[in-house]
C-alpha cells in the first residue's frame, strides 16, 4: 500500500519573545515530520523539547517562527498552515483538523453531552442527532451515564480527558492532533482508548500524537519522531523576535 | 466562508486635522492626540473582513478606538476617510457613499446594535414591547396584532417575562435592559449585529447568561457579529478572531486562541498577563 501523506512539517521552528523580560524562550527547533492517512506518528523527547508546541503550531494556536506546515486535503490541494489566512484555518478546524488538548477547556456551566456534541452542532447538524452521536462515543469511552448531564467541572482528571477525547473525535477529522490523550487514565480505560483510536485509525484518520507512556508509542505508533531539545540556542537577551 | 463586511483603511479624526496627524500618533507615541494640531486620531488605518456567522472581537483599553469603529459602521459617526462594503445577499453597499435614507434603511433592516448604555439603544418613554414595535414599524410591518406577537416572541426568546412587556425598561435591571436591547436589535433578523461592551457593568452571573444567549442566537440565526470589549473573558468565549487596538491603531490581529496563547505585541502580552 502506498502511504498518502496528510501533513508534512518541514524545518519548523518556534520561539517566544517576551517583551517584558526582553528574553527569547526557545520552544522547538528544526522539526521535520510526516503524518500519513490511516497511520499514527508519535513524537518523543524530553520534557520541554517542544512536543506540545509542535501540535499548537500545526493548529495555529502558536505562530511558527519559520518552516512549513503543509496540509494536504482530500481534493489534493496543499495549504501551508503557517501562512494561511485566519479564515482558512477556521474552515479547516471545522471540517478537517481536530485537536485533543492536554486539558479540557470548556464552559463551567455546559453539560458534558453538550460539550461533546458542540462541534457537530457548529457544523450545522441537528441537535438531537449530534447528542445521539455524543452519547454513543461517551458509552464507548466508558463515561458513566449519570455524568452526561452534568458540567465536567467537577469530574476527575480521567473523566475530563475522556470528554475531551470524545469532543475531538466526534467530528471525525481527517487529521487528529493528540496531546497525551491517556495521561490521567487508569490502565483499563487506557486500553479502551487505544482500542478506540486503533479502530478509528483504520477508517482513514491520520494522527499525530504525544504519549505519556513510552510503551504506548512502541505498541501503537507507526512512525516515531524524536525531537531534539532546542537548548542549544542560548537564551537571547537582545534583538527582535 | 462568505464575506459580509469589508472594512478598508478606515479612519476617524476629531478636530481640524493636519498633514502630520497620522505620522505623529499611535502606540509608538503612546498617544492618539496630534502634538501639532491637537486633533484626536480616534481610529486610523483600520482594515478587516467579517464573514457570515462569525464573531469578531475588538479588544483594547478605553480610548483605543474600538467603539469608534462600531459607531462609524452603524452610521452614528461619519468617518474621516476610508471605506466599508456591506455584501448583502443581492447587492453590495458602499456604506459611506450612501445617502441618509439608504443609511437609515440599512440601520433598520440589515444592522442591529446593542450598546453598553441601554439609554442609547432604548427609548425609556416606551414600553419594552413598544421599543421592539418601533423597530418593526420602521422596517415594514404595520399590523398591530402581528407586531405585538413578534415582540412577545422576541422578548420570550431573550428571556424577558411576558408580564413585563408593557412596562418601561426604565424600571428594569441592567441585565434585563440588555435583553430588551438584544430583542430589539434582532427584531428584523439583521445579518450583522454590533455589540458594544454589552456586558460591562453587569454582575458575573448576569454577564454569563447574556453571553450564553448571544452565542445561542449566533448559532440559531447565523448572525455575524462584531463584539467590542475590554474583557478577555468575553473575547475568549465569543470571538473566533480578534483584533487588538491601542491608541487608535490595530496592533495585532489573529485567531483568538493564538492572540491569547501566543500574543506577539508587547501590549497584548501585557494585557494577557494581567488577566485575573
Amino acid at each position: 500500500m502506498v502511504n498518502t501523506p496528510i501533513l508534512t512539517v518541514e524545518k519548523l521552528n518556534k520561539r517566544f519573545f517576551l517583551h517584558e523580560q526582553k528574553a527569547f524562550i526557545p520552544s522547538c527547533a528544526d522539526v521535520d515530520l510526516t503524518v500519513f492517512k490511516k497511520q499514527i506518528t508519535a513524537m518523543v523527547g524530553p520534557t520541554g523539547c517542544g512536543k506540545s508546541s509542535v501540535l499548537k503550531c500545526i493548529f495555529r494556536t502558536y505562530l511558527p517562527r519559520s518552516g512549513r506546515v503543509l496540509y494536504h486535503d482530500e481534493a489534493g490541494n496543499t495549504t501551508d498552515l503557517s501562512q494561511a489566512l485566519d479564515h482558512r484555518i477556521l474552515e479547516l478546524r471545522h471540517s478537517d483538523i481536530g485537536f485533543v488538548t492536554q486539558f479540557l477547556h470548556c464552559l463551567p456551566r455546559k453539560k458534558a453531552l453538550d460539550v461533546v456534541s458542540e462541534p457537530l452542532i457548529l457544523r450545522g447538524e441537528k441537535k438531537e442527532e449530534a447528542r445521539g452521536a455524543a452519547a454513543d462515543l461517551l458509552r464507548l469511552l466508558n463515561v458513566p451515564e449519570r455524568l452526561w448531564h452534568v458540567p465536567p467541572a467537577t469530574f476527575s482528571g480521567g473523566e475530563k480527558q475522556r470528554i475531551n477525547l470524545a469532543r475531538g473525535l466526534i467530528s471525525s477529522p481527517r487529521l487528529l492532533l493528540l496531546d497525551e490523550p491517556t495521561a490521567s487514565l487508569d490502565p483499563d480505560t487506557t486500553e479502551r482508548v487505544i482500542d478506540l483510536l486503533s479502530n478509528i485509525k483504520a477508517t482513514g484518520m491520520g494522527m499525530l500524537a504525544v504519549f505519556h507512556h513510552p510503551e504506548l508509542v512502541r505498541r501503537f505508533a507507526d512512525h516515531v519522531v524524536e525531537l531534539k531539545s532546542p537548548g542549544a540556542e542560548p537564551l537571547g537577551m537582545e534583538g527582535n523576535p | 466562508m462568505k464575506k459580509v463586511l469589508e472594512v478598508k483603511n478606515l479612519g476617524k479624526i476629531y478636530g481640524s486635522g493636519c498633514s502630520r496627524c497620522l505620522e505623529s500618533t499611535g502606540p509608538e507615541f503612546g498617544s492618539n492626540v496630534c502634538p501639532h494640531c491637537g486633533s484626536v486620531v480616534a481610529a486610523a488605518d483600520i482594515s478587516f473582513d467579517l464573514c457570515a456567522g462569525e464573531i469578531l472581537g475588538i479588544m483594547g483599553e478605553s480610548g483605543s478606538g474600538k467603539s469608534t469603529i462600531v459607531k462609524m459602521l452603524f452610521f452614528d459617526e461619519a468617518p474621516s476617510y476610508g471605506e466599508a462594503i456591506f455584501l448583502d445577499s443581492e447587492r453590495q453597499w458602499n456604506l459611506f457613499s450612501l445617502n441618509a435614507a439608504q443609511q437609515r434603511w440599512l440601520r433598520n433592516h440589515r444592522f442591529g446594535i446593542v450598546y453598553q448604555n441601554p439609554h442609547l439603544g432604548l427609548n425609556f418613554n416606551f414600553s419594552a414591547g413598544g421599543n421592539i414595535a418601533e423597530r418593526l414599524l420602521m422596517s415594514d410591518s404595520s399590523h398591530y396584532g402581528r407586531i405585538r406577537e413578534r415582540a412577545r416572541s422576541l422578548l420570550a426568546r431573550t428571556e424577558v417575562m411576558a408580564e413585563r412587556m408593557d412596562k418601561s425598561p426604565k424600571i428594569f435591571s441592567g441585565g434585563m435592559q440588555q435583553r430588551v436591547q438584544i430583542a430589539k436589535a434582532l427584531a428584523t433578523r439583521p445579518p450583522v449585529l454590533f455589540l458594544d461592551e454589552v456586558t460591562t457593568g453587569l454582575d458575573l452571573s448576569v454577564q454569563a447568561r447574556i453571553l450564553d444567549l448571544i452565542l445561542e442566537i449566533q448559532q440559531e440565526l447565523g448572525t455575524a457579529m462584531i463584539a467590542v470589549t475590554h474583557d478577555l473573558g468575553v473575547i475568549r468565549l465569543l470571538a473566533s478572531r480578534t483584533i487588538v487596538m491601542k491608541n487608535g491603531r490595530v496592533i495585532e490581529a489573529g485567531l483568538t486562541d493564538q492572540i491569547l496563547e501566543d500574543p506577539q505585541h508587547a501590549y497584548t502580552q501585557q494585557l494577557v498577563a494581567s488577566a485575573l
